[in-house]
């Protein structure tokens, strides 16, 4: 940088073209414009506002008063802007953690619980049938309250996403589905107590339009919200560096001013340039601070809220997705198959439903294991690992109903399946408890820590916006009283 | 001399160049088809791959280039007998649990193999198929609910047998030369053939020139879907007719119909009645288009197992009290005629020799 000349008082007319460190914009900035300078009166024809302006700055350049006046502007001018963009910043990363909290997460929940819905339904259709005839009042009841949870959880999903958006197409066509789906149901139900087989085949169709058509929808639904939340977290955790570097800057052109003055006037102390320099580094300590730890607030919601989230959301679809394929391999009876090649290489023929329950099980057994690892405490864990002792006694006992079934005992393998006490789908119903509960207390922690790093942002906006100004006010008033020395 | 030592340097310096294209040529073509080939193997659903089905296909033509069988394929069985053979045997050596029949059948099929959604919580199946395949393990097994039900798909059925995942398929299954190359068959027990379902208030009248620009069902692997595609290939059925893609179960198209997806169902009359019983808006248009009969469908080999499905189907129709005219009378007389006499098979002629 370029220091202004060592005279006082430069000889007048011989233009110094360096200009202190002044932003060009000359004219208006000059805030308080005071009567302009003596020399200033003699502009001879209109020119334009701007070269007026800066004929004006370059010469109150000239004098000790123009210049003090051209570094308080310019002081003045740096810490608003400095509060400015710190406002701006924050507040920008402050509403898309805002966002997270309160929008993209609770979407991103809603959407897996859509899945989880649409699923539950399906499943509690299927049992109903198995269950011979007419459904008990607890399945039926079950399945009523799917749909309608599904139904809400779909309307909650439409209103929060914007028009246009794949999410909102998706949201769109899973409506149109859903009560085509509940109307093959209720055909089928009609059929059953008529004690037509044609009931069984509506059910059929129900389930391939909600295997094939719906439950992909609801999971691509689930994949843009966990997207969008992916994209919130993005926006709410880079550091600030254009406020920070104005505030180092802010900062460095106080220091420069008060040092200029002390040289200039061996006084130590100016009041209102200390005043704005202590505003300014709480300004941007509170911003480094501040986003530091809403950063780690925020963070910390992700490693420990959202990934542990999303584990337990996925095994808890894998469990449903295991129960149906466990119900459909009793529906089918044998109906469909699937060869595959074992570890020799040999081609071994399976039931294509009881193919995906191992499946399935593999992914929930993987997925309990990944929770139990990321889970951070012991209330995150005991469900988890309770969920995996009931998973372990599930496999036991749908090994034990699948030999039934080969040996040809039906109803023995139905009785393990869907029966009460000692089914497998008391198993089931274990293993969705616990991750349930599970899923409460990550919820839990993910809402304190991105809460925990929002309340950090709190008022910070606001507080560098007035802060700024304070500072700026101090600048001026600083530089005001040195200017006042030459009246 | 000179020519052949020009050509021969010409060559030398051709020759690497061609080799190279022609390796680059087989590799592409080998890693272009190679897909394709992978691709068809797992489109298939049944258990051979496309090796297995395409020799089925050479060997099948067989029995249909006889004009005798191809007329009259019901008649292609064994001779009856009651002694057990090396697969009866085998069946009758497993153990405890596992000492059953393993039948496949239909579980949609009303009153000819399906579950009574009122039966409450034994989800036992019944019909007509149904009381055959217990009479048959009465006879082998002495109990006559040694049985192990598999619901097989319609397509499924012969690659079930074939594979050994079934003893036997007792549903609903047409004899025809095709299938003979494929599997045995007993002695026909049924008589019915192809005909129209549609709606009351539809315009169609049979399986005639009414069929045009309507969208057709039928199951995929069933004889109707078989008959339609070559009648259309032949020109016999109308040109604009559309046979949609088939569904897994003849119940299925059911559904489709009453879903307005389809125009009209063709399927085997007894299982058409079946399906009218269950919607008094649809009913059975003109009359049967073919004469086909149902059989017990065996592994190829399974000799002993024929002449035995044989004996006992002769026991069974001549059985007054508890036979064939009562299964008739307890499941079918209500959806199809009063009297069995349109269904019942022609005496066997058990023409087969080996």
């Amino acid at each position: 940088m370029t220091h202004p000349p060592k005279s006082s008082t430069a000889p007048p007319g011989s233009g110094v073209p360096t200009i202190p460190a002044v932003p060009p914009q000359p004219g208006p900035p000059a805030q308080p414009p005071p009567p302009p300078a003596p020399e200033a009166p003699a502009a001879p024809a209109r020119r334009t506002a701007f070269a007026e302006g800066l004929d004006q700055v370059r010469a109150a350049a000239t004098t000790e008063p123009g210049r003090l006046r051209i570094i308080g502007a310019a002081l003045a001018l740096l810490v608003v802007l400095f509060g400015a963009v710190t406002a701006w910043q924050t507040n920008e990363r402050a509403a898309a953690a805002d966002d997270v909290l309160h929008k993209s997460q609770p979407l991103s929940s809603a959407a897996a619980d859509i899945y989880r819905y649409l699923a539950d339904a399906n499943t509690a259709a299927s049992s109903g049938f198995l269950a011979g005839g007419q459904e008990t009042a607890d399945s039926r009841k079950k399945y009523e309250e799917d749909i309608d949870l599904a139904a809400a959880g779909l309307i909650k999903a439409a209103s929060n996403s914007d028009p246009d958006s794949p999410a909102a197409k998706t949201v769109a066509e899973l409506n149109t589905l859903l009560p085509e789906y509940k109307g093959l149901v209720e055909r089928a139900r009609t059929y059953n107590r008529q004690g037509f087989p044609v009931g069984g085949a509506y059910l059929r169709y129900a389930n391939e339009k909600m295997q094939e058509e719906m439950l992909p929808k609801a999971q691509n639904l689930y994949t843009s919200e966990n997207q969008r939340l992916r994209a919130d977290y993005a926006d709410a955790t880079p550091y600030p560096w254009a406020a920070i570097g104005l505030g180092v800057l802010a900062l460095a052109g106080l220091a420069w001013a008060q040092h200029r003055n002390y040289r200039r006037t061996n006084r130590v102390l100016n009041h209102g340039l200390v005043a704005a320099t202590a505003t300014a580094t709480v300004v941007l300590l509170w911003l480094v601070v501040g986003h530091t730890v809403a950063r780690a607030g925020l963070n910390d919601s992700y490693d420990h809220g959202v990934r542990s989230l999303n584990v337990l959301h996925d095994a808890r679809i894998a469990s449903l997705k295991a129960r149906g394929n466990e119900n459909l391999t009793l529906v089918a009876r044998g109906a469909e198959t699937v060869t595959k090649k074992n570890a020799q290489g040999v081609d071994v023929t399976y039931d294509a439903y009881d193919f995906d329950f191992d499946k399935d099980m593999d992914t929930l057994g993987k997925g309990l294991a990944e929770a139990s690892k990321l889970a951070d405490d012991s209330s995150g864990k005991t469900p988890v690992i309770a969920a995996e002792g009931n998973m372990t006694v599930w496999k036991q006992r749908h090994t034990a109903a699948r030999a039934q079934d080969d040996n040809g005992n039906y109803e023995e393998a139905l009785k393990r399946v869907i029966g009460g006490k000692g089914a497998t789908g008391e198993c089931f119903d274990s293993v969705d408890d616990n991750l349930a509960k599970a899923l409460t207390h990550e919820e839990k922690e993910f809402a304190r820590s991105a809460g925990d790093g929002l309340g950090a942002m709190t008022g910070l906006p606001a507080g560098a916006a007035v802060l700024a100004v304070l500072g700026a006010a101090g600048a001026v008033l600083g530089i005001g009283r040195r200017l006042s020395e030459y009246r | 001399m000179r020519m052949r030592g020009r050509v021969r340097t010409g060559l030398k310096g051709w020759g690497g160049v061609g080799a190279m294209a022609v390796v680059c040529g087989l590799v592409l073509a080998f890693a272009l088809l190679l897909p394709v080939a992978r691709s068809q193997g797992d489109g298939s659903t049944g258990t051979g791959g496309p090796g297995v089905t395409r020799a089925d296909q050479v060997a099948d033509d067989g029995p249909c280039t006889n004009p005798a069988i191809k007329t009259h394929p019901e008649d292609q069985t064994l001779s009856p007998s009651s002694a057990d053979g090396p697969t009866i045997d085998k069946i009758k050596a497993r153990q405890g649990e596992k000492r059953k029949l393993i039948v496949g059948v239909d579980q949609n099929s009303y009153r000819w193999g399906y579950r009574n959604p009122n039966g409450g919580p034994t989800a036992d199946l019944e019909g007509f198929d149904i009381d055959l395949v217990h009479r048959i393990a009465q006879d082998i097994l002495g109990d006559p609910n040694a049985v192990q039900f598999k619901a097989i798909p319609t397509n499924q059925r012969i690659p079930a047998i074939q594979a050994g995942r079934v003893d036997m398929v007792v549903r609903t299954m047409t004899i025809n030369c095709t299938r003979l190359g494929q599997v045995a068959f007993s002695a026909p027990y049924f008589k019915t053939g192809q005909q129209v379902l549609a709606p009351k208030s539809s315009g169609i009248t049979g399986y005639n020139g009414t069929l045009a620009k309507q969208r057709i069902c039928t199951a995929e692997g069933s004889t109707a879907n078989t008959e339609l595609v070559d009648a259309k290939k032949a020109k016999e059925l109308v040109s604009s007719a559309v046979i949609s893609p088939p569904v897994p179960n003849q119940l299925d198209c059911l559904v489709r119909l009453q879903l307005g997806e389809v125009d009209a169902v063709v399927t085997d009359g007894a299982l058409a009645a079946s399906q009218a019983a269950q919607d008094p808006t649809v009913e059975l248009k003109g009359s049967p288009f073919t004469t086909e009969y149902y059989g017990v469908a065996m592994r190829s080999d399974a000799d002993d197992l024929v002449r035995r499905v044989n004996q006992i189907l002769v026991d069974y129709r001549k059985d007054t009290t508890d036979g064939w005219q009562a299964s008739y009378d307890r499941w079918l007389s209500a959806t199809l005629n009063e009297s069995s006499a349109k269904s019942e098979p022609p005496p066997p002629k058990y023409l087969r020799k080996n």
